[in-house]
C-alpha cells in the first residue's frame, strides 16, 4: 500500500508498471512457497538421508575416526595410504573391475536375448514373462544362501548330478577361480527386471520399420542389426549405465556368500574373518569398505574410501554417456 | 451418675490410649516404603543354547541375593552393537565380548570406562588374573576391561581311530602330529577325503596363525614393538610344515572335505561326527561334545610343538571373554558391583566354568573346590596354569592386524606366495603400517 502511494506521487502514467511488477512478484513468491511445500518431503529425505551423509564422508575422509572417539583432522592421510599403502586396496579393485567388465556384457546380452525370444513367442507368452521374471522378486540375501546351498561342492544338487555323469564339479563358491563366476550365475538368474525394461523396449519398435525392411529384402540378423538395435539402444544405455553402479556398489551377494561358503557365520563375535572368501576373491571394493569401516572401527579412513568410490562412479557414469552419443540412437535430431 | 460420668471419662481415656499405641504398633510394624530396583542391562556374546542359559543363571543368582538391582540379559551381541550402542548413548550397563582383540579400540577411544580408579576403591589388585589374562584387558596402561572365563586351546583326538590305526598316545611334537594325521586319513577311490587326520587348513574352524605360532615359541613383536614376523624363523618354520602337510592332501581335497555340511557350532561338526580324527580346538568343545555327542571316546592334550622346542609342550594359545561398563552408563556403583561379583568371586567363575566348560580366570578359582573334574576339562586347566601359555598383542589396529597375519598365510597355504622370507618381509612392514594408520598416521610407522 505504502509502496501504492510513493508511486502515485511520482505522475500520472506511472504506477501501473510497479502494482503489476508487486503483484507478479507476490503471485511468484507464492507459487515458489508452493513448489517448496510440495518438495519439501523430499529435500528433507535427500537433506537428511543424503546431503548430510554426504557432506559428512567428504569430512570424516580427511579425520582419523574410529567410531568411539571425536574425530581427528589427519588431512590426506587416508587417501597416502588407501592408494599407496594398504595391499588389499588394489585387491578389491581388480575384483570389482572384473565383475563389472564380465557380469554387466553378459546380463545386457542375455536380458535382451531373453527380451527378444518372449517378444516373439506366439503362445505361453505371459507364462514365461512370469517365469523369466520371478527370480527378481527374491531377495538378494535369500537367493544367494539358495546359490550357495545349490553349488556346493561336496553336497549341492548341481555338482552331485555332475558326479552322476562322471563328471567332478568345480569348487563354486569355495573355489577363488569359480567364486566370481558363480556370482556371475546367480545375477544372471536374477535378471528379470532388466529383462522387462527390454521387452517393453522390443514390443516398442514401431513395426513399419520390420516392415520396410523386409521389402528391402533385409533378413533377421539384419533387421535386428540395424532396426531393433538402434530402437532400443537407449535402454541398453541405461541398462548398462545401471549395471555398472551395481557392479560398483556390489555387496550383498558377496557378504553373504563368503561368510555361509566359508563356514565361519556361526557364534558372535568370530574371530576369523570371512570377507572375501576364498582367498580374497569376493573381496569387492564395497566389501572391503564395510570392513575398514565396521569391523576395523576405521571410519575415518573408509569415509575416504567411499568419496573415492563416488568419484570414480561419476567419473565412469559420464564416460560411458559421453561415449553413448556414437551408438545411441536419438529419437529427435539434435 | 458422677460415678457413670467418671466410669465414661475412663473407659474413653483408657479407648485413646488403646487407640494410639495401636496406631503406634500399625505404625512401627508397616513395611519401610520400598524403593524400585534399579534395572540394570547386561549384554553377552553367548548365543548358543546352554551357554546362554548358563550365564543367564548366574547373573539370576546375582539378582535373587540383590534385591536392589532387577537385571536383563541379552545374548548373542557382537562388537558392531556395542559400538553403536556405545555411539548412540544406549549402551547397557555391562557390556562383555568375545573378542578380546578390540580392547585396543575400547581402551584407547574411552569407549569402555578406566576401570583402575573402581578397582583401587575397592583393593582389588589385577594381579589376581593370571599374565595373559590381565594383558589382554588392557591397553597401554590403560585397563577398560576385565577377564570373565578364557579360552585355550588344545589337542581333541578321537580314541577308536587312534586305536583302529595302532596309535597309542596323541601325538607331542609336528613330526608325530603330520605321521599320526597321514595313519588317520582314509580317501575314497577317487582320492576324496572320508576322514580327514588333521585339517591344517588355516580359516578352518580354530585354525588361526596366532594360536597355531604359540606351537613354535616365535614373537610377534620385537624390542621396538614393530612386527616381528619378518625376522622370527618360528613363523617360516611353521609356515613350511603347515604347507608340507596341506601338499600331501591336496588343497583342493581339503576345500572339498571342508565344504560339506559340517559347520563349526552345529551338531554336525566334523570332529564330533567321527570325519575328523584329531582336531585343534578350544575347550568349550568338551561341552559341546557333552550335550550333542555325549558318546563320543575321545581325549583331549596339549598341541603338539616344534620338534626344536620340546619345552613348549603342555603350554597353548589363550585368550576369552572380556567384560566391562561403557562410557554413559546410568548405574556405574551397580554395574561395578556385578562386574566386580562376575570376574573376581570364585564362586561365579566356577559355576560358569562347570556350565561352559571355559577356564575361570583368576588365581583363586582355578583351584576352586566347587569346579567339577573332568579328565578331559582338566587339560585346558593344566595348559591356561602353564608358563609359556601366551595371547597375540593387543595393538591399535585391534582385528585387523591378525586377521592380516591370517590373510597372508591361507594366499601361502594355497600357493599363491611363491617367495615366503618376502613375504613375510613384506607383511611385517604392511602389519606396522597398518598400526600407524590406524593411531591416524596414515600408514608411516
Amino acid at each position: 500500500m505504502s509502496q501504492q502511494v510513493v508511486a502515485g506521487t511520482a505522475g500520472a502514467s506511472a504506477p501501473a508498471v510497479p502494482l503489476r511488477t508487486a503483484a507478479r512478484r507476490r503471485a511468484d513468491w507464492r507459487r515458489r512457497r508452493l513448489v517448496l511445500l510440495l518438495m519439501s518431503p523430499w529435500i528433507a529425505g535427500f537433506s537428511v538421508f543424503f546431503g548430510y551423509p554426504l557432506v559428512m564422508s567428504a569430512y570424516l575422509s580427511f579425520n582419523h575416526y574410529d567410531l568411539l572417539s571425536p574425530p581427528r583432522w589427519v588431512g590426506w592421510a587416508n587417501y597416502h595410504y588407501l592408494l599407496r599403502v594398504d595391499p588389499q586396496t588394489w585387491v578389491a579393485v581388480r575384483n570389482t573391475v572384473w565383475i563389472i567388465c564380465v557380469a554387466v556384457p553378459l546380463q545386457v546380452l542375455f536380458a535382451f536375448g531373453i527380451a527378444l525370444l518372449l517378444a516373439r513367442a506366439k503362445s505361453g507368452a505371459g507364462f514365461f514373462r512370469t517365469v523369466f521374471y520371478l527370480p527378481a522378486l527374491a531377495p538378494p540375501v535369500a537367493a544367494t544362501l539358495g546359490f550357495v546351498y545349490i553349488l556346493n561342492p561336496a553336497t549341492g544338487p548341481l555338482n552331485t548330478i555332475l558326479g552322476k555323469l562322471g563328471i567332478q564339479g568345480p569348487l563354486w563358491f569355495q573355489s577363488p577361480h569359480w567364486s566370481k563366476p558363480a556370482l556371475v550365475g546367480l545375477g544372471l538368474w536374477g535378471i528379470g527386471n532388466t529383462m522387462v525394461i527390454f521387452l517393453a523396449a522390443v514390443l516398442d519398435v514401431p513395426q513399419h520399420l520390420y516392415e520396410s525392411d523386409e521389402l528391402d529384402g533385409a533378413g533377421p540378423l539384419q533387421r535386428l542389426r540395424w532396426v531393433t538395435l538402434p530402437s532400443v539402444s537407449p535402454v541398453i544405455l541405461f541398462a548398462v549405465v545401471l549395471g555398472v553402479i551395481q557392479g560398483l556398489q556390489y555387496f550383498t551377494q558377496a557378504y553373504v556368500a563368503a561368510s555361509i561358503a566359508s563356514g565361519q557365520a556361526s557364534q558372535a563375535g568370530d574371530t576369523l574373518n570371512a570377507l572375501g572368501y576364498p582367498e580374497d576373491s569376493t573381496l569387492f571394493y564395497p566389501v572391503l569398505l564395510y570392513q575398514h569401516g565396521f569391523n576395523d572401527f576405521q571410519m575415518g579412513y573408509a569415509s575416504s574410501m567411499a568419496m573415492l568410490l563416488l568419484l570414480v562412479s561419476f567419473a565412469v557414469t559420464l564416460v560411458i554417456v559421453l561415449n553413448s552419443r556414437k551408438w545411441v540412437h536419438q529419437a529427435v535430431p539434435r | 451418675m458422677r460415678k457413670r460420668t467418671a466410669a465414661a471419662v475412663v473407659l474413653i481415656a483408657a479407648s485413646l490410649v488403646a487407640a494410639t499405641a495401636a496406631a503406634r504398633s500399625v505404625h512401627s510394624t508397616a513395611p519401610k516404603e520400598v524403593t524400585a530396583p534399579t534395572k540394570l542391562t547386561v549384554w553377552a556374546g553367548w548365543s548358543a543354547g546352554h551357554e546362554l542359559k548358563v550365564f543367564k543363571a548366574v547373573v539370576a543368582e546375582y539378582d535373587r541375593k540383590h534385591p536392589e538391582v532387577a537385571i536383563n540379559v541379552v545374548g548373542g551381541i557382537d562388537d558392531n552393537k556395542i559400538v553403536a550402542a556405545i555411539r548412540s548413548g544406549t549402551a547397557p550397563d555391562v557390556v562383555s565380548s568375545f573378542n578380546s582383540y578390540n580392547v585396543g579400540n575400547y581402551c584407547g577411544s574411552g569407549g569402555w570406562i578406566d576401570l583402575a580408579p573402581l578397582l583401587k576403591k575397592d583393593n582389588i589388585d589385577a594381579s589376581m588374573f593370571p599374565p595373559a589374562p590381565r594383558y589382554y584387558t588392557q591397553y597401554e596402561g590403560k585397563r577398560c576391561a576385565l577377564p570373565l572365563l578364557a579360552d585355550d586351546y588344545g589337542l581333541y583326538y578321537n580314541k577308536k581311530l587312534f586305536k583302529a590305526a595302532g596309535i597309542t598316545h596323541p601325538p607331542r611334537t609336528m613330526s608325530e602330529l603330520a605321521a599320526d594325521a597321514k595313519k588317520l586319513t582314509v580317501r575314497d577311490k577317487s582320492g576324496n577325503i572320508k576322514i580327514a587326520g588333521f585339517d591344517p587348513v588355516v580359516g578352518f574352524y580354530e585354525n588361526t596363525p596366532d594360536r597355531w605360532i604359540q606351537a613354535f615359541g616365535a614373537k610377534w613383536l620385537n624390542a621396538k614393538g614393530n612386527s616381528a614376523i619378518g625376522s622370527d624363523p618360528g613363523w617360516a618354520k611353521w609356515a613350511k610344515w603347515m604347507k608340507s602337510l596341506i601338499d600331501w592332501y591336496g588343497y583342493d581335497k581339503l576345500v572339498r572335505f571342508q565344504a560339506q555340511p559340517i559347520d563349526e557350532f552345529t551338531p554336525s561338526q566334523a570332529f564330533e561326527t567321527g570325519k575328523l580324527a584329531m582336531n585343534f580346538d578350544g575347550e568349550w568343545r568338551v561341552a559341546f561334545i557333552h550335550n550333542e555327542h555325549p558318546d563320543l571316546d575321545y581325549g583331549t592334550a596339549p598341541m603338539p610343538v616344534d620338534d626344536a622346542h620340546p619345552d613348549l609342550y603342555g603350554s597353548g594359545y589363550i585368550n576369552g571373554t572380556i567384560i566391562g561398563i561403557p562410557r554413559g552408563v546410568k548405574h556405574q556403583d551397580q554395574a561395578w558391583a556385578l562386574v566386580k561379583y562376575l570376574t573376581t568371586a570364585d564362586h561365579p567363575l566356577a559355576v560358569l566354568s562347570n556350565g561352559l566348560r571355559n577356564v575361570p580366570t583368576t588365581q583363586s578359582s582355578l583351584n576352586s573346590k566347587e569346579i567339577v573334574p573332568d579328565a578331559h576339562f582338566s587339560t585346558f586347566l593344566k595348559i591356561f596354569a602353564h608358563p609359556k601359555s601366551g595371547t597375540s598383542p593387543i595393538l591399535a589396529s585391534g582385528q585387523a592386524y591378525t586377521n592380516s597375519v591370517q590373510r597372508f598365510f591361507q594366499q601361502w597355504q594355497a600357493g599363491k606366495v611363491k617367495d615366503l622370507n618376502a613375504g613375510l618381509k613384506s607383511l611385517a612392514k604392511q602389519l606396522d603400517a597398518q598400526v600407524a594408520q590406524a593411531k591416524g598416521g596414515g600408514g608411516v610407522p
